[in-house]
């Protein structure tokens, strides 16, 4: 498969693997990244995963774009590294009224009942292709092809911390209050960043996440486990 | 009582910056930092602090704010402007000097004049707890710094050092040129395709002005608009600071230090490191052209640049009798 090698100017290297959203091609990107960060390069910042590029952060008094290339080369030589133990998330999802905002709206534009949007959203497993957009906001793949919209023609100026989104072929949740343009369809009780934490995201570029259906009173209860500290979310080490 | 520095007025954007936030863009925490590093290790210098130490940053115009220590010792690096102390023995001290202040004594550091941003390092530095590993502000995402925002009337900026030792004063051997007529350099790409040839040609000879909407996540220019060959939209990938997204608009955007970790719009070019600093003191209204360089090139001006600091900073001296004397006259 074809890898380009572009320079972000002279404190970063984007390694390329395509220019659309699939698994597979972030499969690649994240084993990329695994290889990369083992390598314990000279001179590399950080590692950015995205969709589809590894992006490689270096400091350009210690090393420079052509090292960094060939040693990515190399890495790359020698094949696509192992498979991953990968995490698997299951969030609570509340999608009662007054948790998603605009449901109502997409079983209009979808033409499908609210409760089949529900059993879509909820029944699909999903990846974490990259966070991105503000901390720790991860975006997560594929949505069911039915329930795919655009992004809304007036974004919000607030979304509320803990919305959970869709648009396009990705679903999301708003880990802290920001403007946002994708469609509400529900809420999540959980948080996922944190400052007090030692890594302050909950899930990282590859985990898989799995929403659970809770109604109002297990939402209720779980905001304040929340609140209180003493509520972790289910998680399990899978294979991908 | 904690030795502290107590805002009596904050200027319009005054926050800690200090090192840049590495190892969390992976989980999309910005890196944020100085706007202007350069500034930033000069003012450090002047008072002995090593590189990253926290200082205060300043854009357009900068605080008022009262001593609240016996004594400490400051200097301010980035613009025209000076620091005025208020008090018996009223001073102004310009830029590019270290000056000790006294207990009770008022600072101000009026309209910056020129630049967009300066910096006031503290010997000693702030007393401020790193935040994911820097004491940096990241006003939007409400982390590092005084409680994650910009500095607000009352607040009390603590500090390390409650007392200062009496020593000659420094300075920097010549004023900072702050290039404001400089050619920005770039590289191209990373998504160089996704604009025609006129539309490079366009962007490397086309003047831009800095518009009023710029801040620390992005400077917006205004000018010629530059011509997409394909999609106005790629599919997000990483950014860093100093990408030039081109949107629909055709107007560039430049990604300052606060920028987001990734984006959606295509990149003609990157500004180089060691001209980051330069963007970020162009004020709203003052023009900017750019040119192109290969990465290999940007990487020697870059270490330059480096060695050229190292110099400036190996040459602060000590201010003869003479100079603060007819300071103290003023």
């Amino acid at each position: 498969m074809n890898v380009r090698f572009l320079p972000s100017g002279d404190t970063a290297v984007v390694i390329e693997f395509g220019d659309r959203i699939d698994r597979h091609l972030n499969e690649r990107v994240l084993r990329l990244n695994a290889l990369v960060r083992a390598a314990r390069l000279p001179g590399v910042v950080e590692t950015l995963p995205t969709f589809r590029s590894l992006m490689i952060h270096y400091d350009p008094l210690l090393t420079e774009n052509a090292s960094i290339i060939a040693a990515v080369a190399r890495l790359l030589d020698r094949g696509p590294g192992e498979a991953r133990q990968v995490k698997l998330w299951r969030i609570p999802a509340c999608y009662a009224a007054g948790h998603g905002p605009d449901l109502e709206e997409v079983a209009q534009r979808t033409g499908l009942g609210t409760a089949e949007i529900i059993r879509l959203h909820s029944g699909t497993r999903y990846q974490v292709y990259m966070i991105g957009f503000s901390p720790g906001f991860p975006y997560l793949g594929d949505l069911p092809a039915p329930l795919a919209l655009p992004r809304r023609a007036d974004p919000r100026v607030r979304v509320p911390a803990g919305s959970i989104a869709i648009a396009a072929n990705i679903t999301g949740v708003y880990p802290v209050e920001s403007p946002g343009g994708w469609h509400l369809i529900g809420t999540t009780p959980v948080r996922l960043f944190d400052l007090r934490w030692p890594q302050p995201a909950l899930l990282n570029p590859g985990d898989m996440v799995r929403f659970e259906p809770v109604d109002v009173r297990e939402f209720a209860a779980i905001q304040a486990a929340v609140a209180a500290d003493t509520y972790s979310v289910p998680c399990e080490a899978i294979a991908p | 009582m904690t030795p502290a520095l107590k805002i009596i007025a904050p200027g319009p954007h005054t926050t800690v910056q200090g090192t840049r936030r590495v190892g969390y863009q992976d989980v999309g925490v910005p890196a944020s930092g100085p706007l202007d590093v350069v500034s930033l290790r000069l003012a450090n210098a002047l008072v002995g602090n090593t590189p990253g130490t926290p200082t205060l940053e300043m854009l357009l115009q900068g605080p008022l704010c009262e001593v609240l220590a016996d004594s400490v010792r400051v200097a301010l690096v980035g613009c025209s402007a000076g620091i005025e102390v208020r008090s018996g023995n009223a001073r102004v001290i310009p830029a590019g000097r270290s000056v000790r202040i006294m207990r009770g004594e008022v600072l101000r550091i009026g309209p910056l004049i020129d630049s967009t941003c300066a910096y006031l390092a503290i010997e000693g530095g702030l007393d401020i707890a790193p935040v994911l590993g820097s004491a940096s502000t990241y006003v939007r995402g409400a982390i590092g710094g005084i409680q994650g925002r910009r500095l607000q009337k009352g607040d009390t900026v603590p500090l390390t050092r409650a007392v200062t030792e009496v020593r000659a004063e420094r300075e920097l051997p010549e004023p900072l040129d702050l290039a404001f007529d400089q050619p920005v350099r770039v590289v191209l790409g990373p998504q160089r395709d996704y604009f025609t040839e006129h539309g490079v040609k366009s962007f490397l000879s086309s003047v831009y002005t800095v518009s009023p909407q710029a801040d620390r996540m992005g400077f917006r220019l205004d000018g010629p608009t530059i011509e997409h060959a394909k999609d106005y939209n790629i599919v997000s990938d990483g950014v860093v600071s100093g990408s030039i997204q081109v949107p629909g608009s055709g107007r560039p955007i430049i990604l300052m230090m606060d920028n987001q970790t990734t984006g959606g719009y295509p990149k003609i070019a990157t500004v180089i490191s060691a001209d980051l600093p330069v963007i970020g003191r162009r004020r709203p209204g003052r023009t900017i052209r750019f040119t192109a360089v290969e990465v290999q090139e940007a990487e020697e001006l870059r270490r330059e640049q480096e060695a050229a600091i190292q110099r400036q900073i190996a040459r602060i001296g000590a201010m003869s009798h003479a100079g603060q004397e007819s300071l103290s006259r003023r």
